[in-house]
């Protein structure tokens, strides 16, 4: 899957979860600058995430990861198989 | 593939767009739509969202929806818990106002009478312990762990007069043996099966519901209900994507609890209870029955309506056929499970299904809330739930063999408590089995009749059976002299017209009440009356009823200074039984009509009374 795309998806899913249109994924992008991101939401977001690309993340990915670009990074190779 | 009888919809998001902004007039209906319809994971919980923001927009309250405050207690993580359960209450008309305690504090929240569940003073208060807390800690009983949730329970309810209900434990824990878990008595699997075992056996005394996750978990597979990894990560029991059905099962609980649970299995015919098109095909044509695998699986949707109906639910069909040819695999084919009298009200006709419903729903004398139409056709599913969204509508497979999954995963019939009509339905089968029993082992009828100990009361309509009467004025087609149909209304006049003598009769006997069993309708005309309508059920021919009835009869005509009685009778393609009924009885034919149509007459003066193998009682004055 191209970043492109899988950026586009990703800003989706932040905007369905956050509940807040204005959001857009970018690679810097971190839980400390959405207001909602805490760690009930953040639950349900790799929930979403999962969902949305069909992938699942392992504990130890999800644990290094530490913004939206490191995200993007294991779908990407999630999905390139 | 979770919530999969209900419909989708392709206008879902748009019309969840369309919510912000609308006033509290629409916003209920709207919202229930949206709930009412399949949803994704993350879709849900921005229906739950706009729900939220909608309830505070009407200042707390959402116009037409009932409010139930539910308060969830657990000892691991709950915080996923409540959006499931808010839009599945929303499913239902329910706005459930949903209380977390704090992470692990149940007990403390239960007895300190400042805590927030005390400030809250919750309608349901659910209690959801995960398995660890209860079976996984060394030492840990089956024995202990009943303590703990009763002694929760006492409080619950002591404190709060609420609904409670309890999580029956997730089976989490490995195997240790293996197949024979259960002899290794200090195993946490076999502690939880123990427990759940024992739950079951003890909650109805406690006045608990469960809500049972270990056969949800059994019947879905434990990996779309319990992730370790979520565990692990963040103490989640309740996988986050099994939120959905968790909580429409908590809320058809509720729903349950409240007198909301459905009444009524409404049927479609062709397609639905048999393959193929009863009109077109015929009655050897139609798929149903052993040796074809669609036939089958078309039986087993009719022994689950039969199962409904046996422990109370009412079955209905609405089809889209002339009657005649409807009725004829109910009364022909070898194979049907379901037979005519085990519908209460159906409907073959060619007028719409919307208006069918509500005439079903009226004649019931039920709401239309309290129905579910179950039709495999997607066109009529989709006309009713346009024009009665409060009807349940399960998205049926395409495959018939999915059918009993498909509605009985939608819990429409979510029961909570054994009625005293179930037992007596149960005692009324083994009575009628009873019945037949005696009648193998007495020869000689009349024996066998007086030793039923007969008691026949009969008496003028009242408004209490009013609907009775009506239902079997208009259902009955076998024992029915002039299958004279009426409504309720038109009940209505004869039972006040004081030229008409109106009779509903009962029958007991030593087995049981068998209900009203026959209606007579005379109306009187100068010297003679005239029989518009003599019904009878079918379940007490060959008991001399007919005779008792026509004694009391002939009475009450001639307290109208009646001479003579006439009867007719008017055949029907259902009715053949009773061509013969007054000749039998002692009446001259008359006339004979082109039709096949036939009057009777029976000279008052001439009549003897019937001595009949029964006691027989007259109420004269109607209890209107």
């Amino acid at each position: 899957m191209q970043q492109a795309e899988i950026y586009e998806r990703l800003t989706q899913t932040l905007r369905d979860v956050f509940d807040d249109e204005s959001l857009v994924a970018t690679p810097e992008l971190t839980a400390h600058d959405v207001k909602e991101w805490d760690s009930v939401n953040h639950i349900t977001l790799v929930v979403a995430i999962e969902e949305e690309f069909g992938v699942k993340f392992k504990t130890a990915e999800l644990e290094k990861m530490k913004n939206v670009g490191q995200m993007a990074e294991a779908i990407e190779k999630k999905t390139a198989a | 593939m979770q919530l999969n009888w209900l419909p989708l919809r392709e206008d879902w998001d748009a019309l969840l767009r369309s919510v912000k902004g609308m006033g509290p007039a629409g916003v209920g209906l709207v919202l229930r739509d949206l709930a009412g319809s399949r949803m994704e994971f993350s879709q849900m919980g921005k229906l739950d969202r706009a729900f939220t923001r909608a309830v505070e927009a009407c200042d707390g309250a959402i116009p037409g929806l009932e409010r139930v405050k539910l308060a969830i207690l657990g000892s691991a993580t709950i915080s996923h818990l409540p959006p499931g359960i808010r839009v599945a209450g929303l499913r239902r008309g329910l706005q459930i106002d949903v209380y977390e305690a704090p992470y692990g504090m149940y007990w403390q929240e239960l007895i300190d009478q400042a805590s927030g569940l005390h400030a809250f003073a919750p309608d349901v208060l659910l209690l959801a312990l995960d398995a660890r807390h209860l079976a996984g800690a060394e030492g840990s009983t089956e024995a202990a762990a009943m303590e703990l949730m009763r002694s929760c329970w006492r409080q619950a309810r002591t404190q709060f007069q609420c609904q409670v209900l309890q999580q029956t434990v997730m089976p989490v824990f490995p195997n240790l043996m293996g197949d024979n878990e259960e002899r290794l008595a200090q195993s946490p699997a076999a502690i939880v099966a123990k427990v759940n075992e024992r739950l079951r056996a003890e909650s109805e005394a406690e006045g608990v519901d469960l809500l049972a996750v270990d056969r949800f978990a059994a019947a879905e597979g434990m990996e779309f209900w319990y992730g370790a990894d979520f565990w692990h990560r963040s103490k989640h029991e309740v996988h986050p994507k099994a939120t959905a059905i968790y909580g429409d099962h908590v809320a058809r609980l509720i729903a349950a609890g409240r007198g909301k649970s459905a009444k009524c299995l409404v049927l479609d015919l062709d397609n639905t209870l048999w393959g193929g098109v009863i009109g077109d095909d015929g009655l050897n044509g139609i798929v149903l029955g052993q040796g074809n695998g669609n036939g089958e699986a078309f039986l087993d949707f009719q022994r689950y309506a039969l199962g409904l109906s046996r422990r109370g639910v009412i079955l209905a069909v609405c089809s889209k056929n002339d009657e005649k040819n409807a009725l004829e695999p109910f009364e022909q084919h070898p194979e049907m499970v379901l037979k005519r009298g085990d519908i209460s009200c159906f409907v073959a006709n060619w007028t719409d299904k919307a208006a069918n419903l509500r005439h079903i729903a009226k004649s019931l004398n039920i709401g239309l809330d309290a129905l579910v139409f179950a039709d495999d056709n997607p066109v009529e599913r989709a006309l009713i739930r346009q024009e009665l969204p409060m009807v349940a509508v399960p998205e049926m497979p395409e495959d018939p063999a999915g059918y009993v999954a498909t509605v009985a995963a939608a819990g429409y019939f979510e029961g909570l408590k054994i009625t005293d009509e179930d037992r007596a339905r149960g005692q009324l089968y083994q009575a009628n089995a009873e019945r037949e029993r005696l009648k193998d082992t007495v020869t000689d009828m009349g024996s066998y009749l007086e030793s039923l100990r007969m008691h026949l009361i009969a008496q003028p309509f009242d408004s209490v059976g009013l609907t009775r009467v009506t239902q079997l004025i208009n259902k009955t087609n076998q024992f029915n002299l002039t299958t004279q149909r009426h409504t309720e209304a038109e009940v209505t006049a004869l039972m006040r017209n004081p030229k008409v003598v109106t009779l509903q009769v009962r029958l007991l006997d030593r087995f049981g009440d068998n209900g009203i069993i026959a209606i007579l309708v005379a109306r009187a005309n100068g010297a003679e009356a005239e029989i518009e309508t003599w019904l009878m059920s079918c379940r007490v021919l060959g008991r001399n009823v007919e005779e008792a009835c026509l004694n009391v009869l002939v009475e009450q005509a001639g307290a109208l200074r009646v001479r003579r009685l006439v009867g007719i009778y008017r055949p029907t393609e259902k009715n053949g039984m009773v061509r013969e009924m007054y000749r039998t009885l002692g009446f001259e034919l008359t006339e004979t009509e082109e039709s096949g149509a036939t009057r009777w007459t029976l000279n008052l003066e001439d009549y003897e009374l019937r001595p009949v193998p029964m006691q027989v009682e007259v109420v004269r004055e109607a209890a209107v």
